[in-house]
């Protein structure tokens, strides 16, 4: 372990230039021991019960233990084979670009922790689903993965072991869909990209009908260091229960917007005041989307919540993926919102029902309270709506997650809403219009 | 028709899939990088990939940077997520806007610029941000707007 690595596990072997470590490099900061480790003195099982002891929990968003998920997959002789594992790198979440970082940042960690998964689970095959958008990282996974066949990191019999894995990169074509995890099964069959009926399990039919696991890019990362330093390691990285580091993520009109590599449990307020510096001249904090789009906005008084996945409940919302993104005082709520609602409209894939007409529809509504062409009326059909488009209406989470933000907008913000229909116009100076 | 260099690309992209149709959107974009758009191929990519044309098709049209239109030799993708949104989307969409007198699906008349939207272009840091091609840039102004603007002249 070396010493950026030691409190840092996911950004402490980044080079300052800001490029991709080389093989080399990376093997210098200690790259690649945890998957010696793995394959030479672990049982597959056994590396799953690190994980699972490590309390690592699922950083796209959902928190669900990792290696609660992983204990699902059918493992041993009787299992069925080939089996898959995949690597969720779409992150097209408004507000959140965390996994670019880390994949940009070192490409070999990311490669490290699908082929330890890999081995736990039994997949021969991985594979990383990536975003078109992410040009830059695309070239630097490709050339470290070139890197690992050739250092026997991948490839056949890797370290002189039984255990062979091919990986590869599925760069998509632009579809938020996508990254809900049976969609993206869907995507890699190349089918139309519509979300599956669960059950059955990813576990026992997922990509090409095969068990398959699927884990989002930060959750990967963590794994070669939980292998290599143990759970207990792990466990004390954070400031609570939940093990580990997070790496959260603060934009909006702050001093210095960011990523930052901190212990899990972090409050808002040291984000907000100790890494971005506070907010810009002029500017006061108003609200924040503390992970992602789809995450109910929080207020002032939750700043000192502890960002966990267990802790964040307290304020009303989810830690989703910890990327917040600051709402301040000169900054049309309403415009925000339906900028929020006119994404998830744009990205809804039409499959069913509620979220094909309900999203356009909130979408319209709020453009026109925003543009002065509310109606009285207006409030109760968004409430409406929150309740027809929730948890268990629709085909998938799409819908209700868009939902979140627009429940608490709507109660955070009433004040705002009324003075819009009332006033029949935008009252802040930037109107967005 | 499709080129012999297009099928080889279509080929090689076929080298690390577990079946032929994983690799539909790879083989669109191949066409789409010799082409700038996706007319009349489908049906040839379909026979290299085992696939009917309709089912081609049906990925052709769901995915956002797949393109169906002619568009110009520079795509500029603008994030309009509300991240971008409170950085002051809305004035860098006016301004270049006004300076290529296109709106959004549209291409200039000179045919250099299609300005498209994007959702989250994983650049909230240096919000408000843009592509073009594959090329990022963040922090924008309308000065800077212009500056890059004149680079791809």
């Amino acid at each position: 372990m070396t010493a950026g690595t030691e409190r840092k596990p996911l950004t402490g072997a980044f080079r300052a230039d800001g490029a991709a470590p080389t093989l080399g490099e990376y093997r210098k900061a200690g790259g690649y021991e945890g998957l010696r480790r793995a394959l030479k003195e672990m049982k597959p099982g056994e590396v799953t019960k690190e994980v699972l002891a490590s309390g690592l929990r699922g950083r796209g968003g959902a928190g669900f233990p990792t290696g609660k998920k992983w204990s699902f997959m059918p493992m041993g002789e009787k299992a069925r084979h080939p089996k898959y594992y995949t690597c969720n790198a779409d992150e097209m979440e408004p507000g959140s670009f965390k996994d670019r970082v880390l994949m940009e940042g070192n490409p070999h960690l990311l490669i490290e922790g699908m082929a330890i998964a890999s081995y736990a689970l039994e997949a021969s095959t991985a594979v990383i689903f990536l975003r078109w958008a992410y040009h830059a990282a695309r070239k630097r996974l490709e050339r470290a993965i070139a890197e690992a066949y050739d250092g026997n990191f991948l490839g056949e019999n890797i370290m002189g072991t039984d255990f062979s894995l091919r990986l590869h990169v599925h760069s998509s074509a632009g579809r938020y869909m996508c990254g809900e995890e049976a969609t993206m099964m869907t995507a890699l069959e190349g089918r139309r990209p519509f979300p599956r009926a669960k059950p059955p399990h990813l576990s026992v039919c997922g990509l090409w009908g095969k068990s398959t696991v699927n884990n989002n890019v930060e959750t990967i990362c963590n794994v070669p260091h939980i292998v290599k330093n143990g759970a207990a390691w792990y466990k004390g990285l954070s400031r609570t229960k939940e093990g580990g580091t997070k790496l959260y993520t603060m934009a909006g009109r702050v001093q210095r917007p960011g990523a930052w590599e901190l212990p899990m449990g972090t409050t808002m307020r040291e984000l907000l005041e100790e890494h971005a510096g506070g907010m810009r001249e002029g500017y006061r904090f108003r609200a924040a989307i503390p992970g992602g789009a789809s995450t109910e906005f929080v207020l002032k008084g939750h700043l000192d919540t502890k960002m966990d996945f267990d802790s964040m409940p307290e304020s009303g919302s989810r830690l989703g993926t910890g990327t917040v993104v600051v709402l301040d005082d000169r900054t049309c709520p309403i415009g925000t919102t339906w900028s929020l609602m006119d994404f998830f409209s744009r990205e809804s894939c039409g499959w069913c029902t509620p979220c094909r007409e309900g999203l356009p529809w909130i979408a319209r509504i709020l453009e026109a309270i925003e543009r002065g062409e509310g109606e009285p009326g207006d409030m109760d059909i968004l409430r409406e709506h929150c309740r027809d488009l929730g948890s268990g209406r629709t085909f998938c989470f799409l819908a209700p997650g868009a939902m979140e933000p627009l429940r608490s907008a709507l109660r955070y913000f009433e004040d705002d809403f009324m003075r819009h229909i009332r006033e029949k116009r935008c009252t802040y100076g930037r109107a967005g219009l | 028709m499709l080129t012999e260099e297009e099928k080889e690309e279509i080929r090689k992209s076929l080298k690390d899939v577990v079946h032929k149709r994983e690799a539909v959107s790879d083989a669109l974009k191949v066409v789409q990088r010799h082409r700038g758009w996706i007319s009349g191929e489908l049906p040839e990519v379909a026979e290299m990939l085992g696939m009917s044309p309709a089912e081609v098709d049906s990925i052709a049209t769901f995915y956002s940077l797949i393109f169906r239109r002619p568009v110009g030799k520079h795509v500029i993708l603008l994030c309009d997520s509300f991240c971008c949104w409170i950085m002051g989307y809305r004035e860098v969409f006016e301004h270049l806007s006004t300076r290529l007198g296109v709106g959004f699906g549209e291409t200039t008349e000179d045919g250099q610029f299609t300005l498209l939207p994007v959702c989250c272009i994983g650049a909230c840091g240096v919000a408000p941000a843009m592509m073009v091609d594959e090329e990022l840039y963040g922090d924008l102004t309308p000065e800077k707007i212009d500056s890059i603007l004149e680079d791809y002249k």
